[in-house]
């Protein structure tokens, strides 16, 4: 029997639940389907499109944001367990019209080809530079090592972070 | 992708977690979730009833007493990493599995539950003779690391049954502990992984613990090598000769696929083993 036709057998329909979450400082509360990814709850629900899905399996780090500060896939997470969480998305990282180190790093040292890998290049890298402000080459690239870029533009992602890191130092 | 639809709980306390593993059959605990939700999505795992662990706050956390260390079954992988109260050797294999973003959800309980035979954390924590801790609904009940993996992704974990903790000896002065490991280019799992725990007195190895993984089904010690360390000075020969020795310990059940072939494992494993014997050897002046 394939999965499907059992699956169609089974029909259990997770049955609702209610979570409240504080994206980018506001909170939010919502009625989901077990199922629900947190990926799908930020991009489809509250509409925050920044956050991206690329692999869908837990490998490009497209869709990484931050829970209370660390770095996590927003795919490999189901909405219920962000429950009571406090998220950021790339949408939350400017302050009063002023762009994050980190993005202002992005844009003028040119960290970006397409710009699909950086949103979660981004996330990732905060959640790098808040355990380690003065990192290495070395330790950037292997800091990045869930973030996939498949323009291959790796060199200047790591100049990005670098100067963004001189800049949150001073 | 999405998971297929199943009932979701959440437990408050482990206690709350037992009640419902044991009101629904077939349920499956979801801790960090970077196994079983990857699982899930691409329909391997299908489990009807999910009971979610990973709001219950006692099962979080690493404390250290009497030389002994503790770690949560909900502890993340990136705080064992950055634990300085956990063996080298742990804090060393934690901080290799997956990248930063699985490690700051993924948990040392769901790691080892999951066995997988590619996972870093079972031969590191046979190695270093961890206690596992286990509660369920006929009560506690606590096994060596070394009777815990039982096969590819099989462990003594009974049905209704979670594990809630790791107990570990705090690494004294004199040992030292290393994890060393091929990893697979594209996706960072271990197709060879040697962990290794040595003490010296006065220059002599008095004890060794060296486990396997990786290459083999579930993780497991490596008695030749260990043999061959007895009484021995640590050094390039003594480490080379005990290293070559774990062809011995290696069976017909090294695994073989389009990533290595078994003898390329099998070459690797003598290699790797020799890396975490002297990077062992190193910590424990």
């Amino acid at each position: 029997m394939s999965l499907a036709s059992k699956s169609k057998k089974r029909r259990r329909k997770g049955i609702k639940h209610t979570i409240t979450v504080t994206v980018n400082q506001s909170e939010f509360t919502h009625e989901a389907e077990p199922r629900l990814l947190l990926v799908h709850l930020l991009r489809e629900e509250l509409g925050l499109t920044g956050t991206k899905i690329g692999c869908d399996t837990s490998q490009c780090g497209a869709c990484t944001i931050l829970i209370d500060g660390e770095a996590v896939k927003s795919c490999t997470m189901l909405a219920m367990q962000a429950d009571g969480a406090n998220i950021t998305t790339i949408e939350g990282l400017a302050k009063n019209g002023e762009l994050h180190p980190l993005q202002e790093a992005f844009w003028e040292k040119h960290g970006l080809q397409c710009g699909f890998c950086t949103p979660g290049m981004i996330m990732t890298s905060h959640d790098l530079l808040s355990r380690n402000p003065d990192p290495t080459e070395a330790e950037i690239r292997h800091g990045l090592e869930g973030n996939l870029c498949r323009c291959t533009g790796y060199q200047n992602i790591v100049v990005a972070i670098k100067t963004a890191a001189e800049v949150l130092r001073s | 992708m999405y998971p297929l639809d199943f009932e979701y709980h959440r437990a408050r306390s482990v206690d709350d977690a037992i009640s419902l593993l044991s009101q629904h059959s077939g349920a499956k605990v979801l801790a960090g979730g970077q196994s079983l939700i990857p699982a899930m999505k691409l329909h391997l795992a299908d489990p009807g009833v999910l009971v979610d662990i990973g709001q219950v706050d006692e099962l979080k956390g690493i404390s250290a007493a009497n030389s002994t260390v503790r770690i949560g079954g909900l502890a993340t992988l990136s705080t064992v990493a950055a634990s300085k109260a956990v063996p080298a050797v742990l804090a060393e294999g934690a901080g290799m599995v997956a990248d930063i973003q699985v490690r700051n959800r993924g948990t040392i309980g769901g790691n080892i539950v999951h066995a997988d035979p590619a996972s870093d954390l079972p031969p590191v924590l046979t190695a270093l003779g961890a206690a596992i801790h286990i509660s369920g609904s006929n009560g506690d009940r606590v096994m060596a690391a070394a009777d815990f993996f039982t096969g590819m992704f099989e462990t003594a974990l009974e049905e209704g049954e979670i594990l809630t903790a790791v107990e570990v000896a705090a690494e004294q002065s004199g040992t030292g502990s290393a994890y060393a490991k091929l990893s697979n280019p594209a996706s960072g799992y271990a197709m060879v992984g040697v962990a290794a725990v040595v003490t010296l007195d006065r220059g002599k190895c008095t004890a060794a613990s060296v486990a396997l993984g990786g290459m083999i089904p579930s993780a497991s010690k490596a008695p030749s090598v260990e043999a061959a360390l007895a009484g021995k000075a640590l050094n390039t020969s003594t480490i080379a000769t005990a290293s070559a020795a774990v062809q011995d310990d290696l069976d017909d059940t090294v695994m073989s696929d389009i990533h290595a072939s078994s003898n390329y494992r099998r070459a690797m494993t003598t290699v790797f083993a020799q890396l975490a014997l002297q990077k062992a050897a190193e910590r424990s002046e």
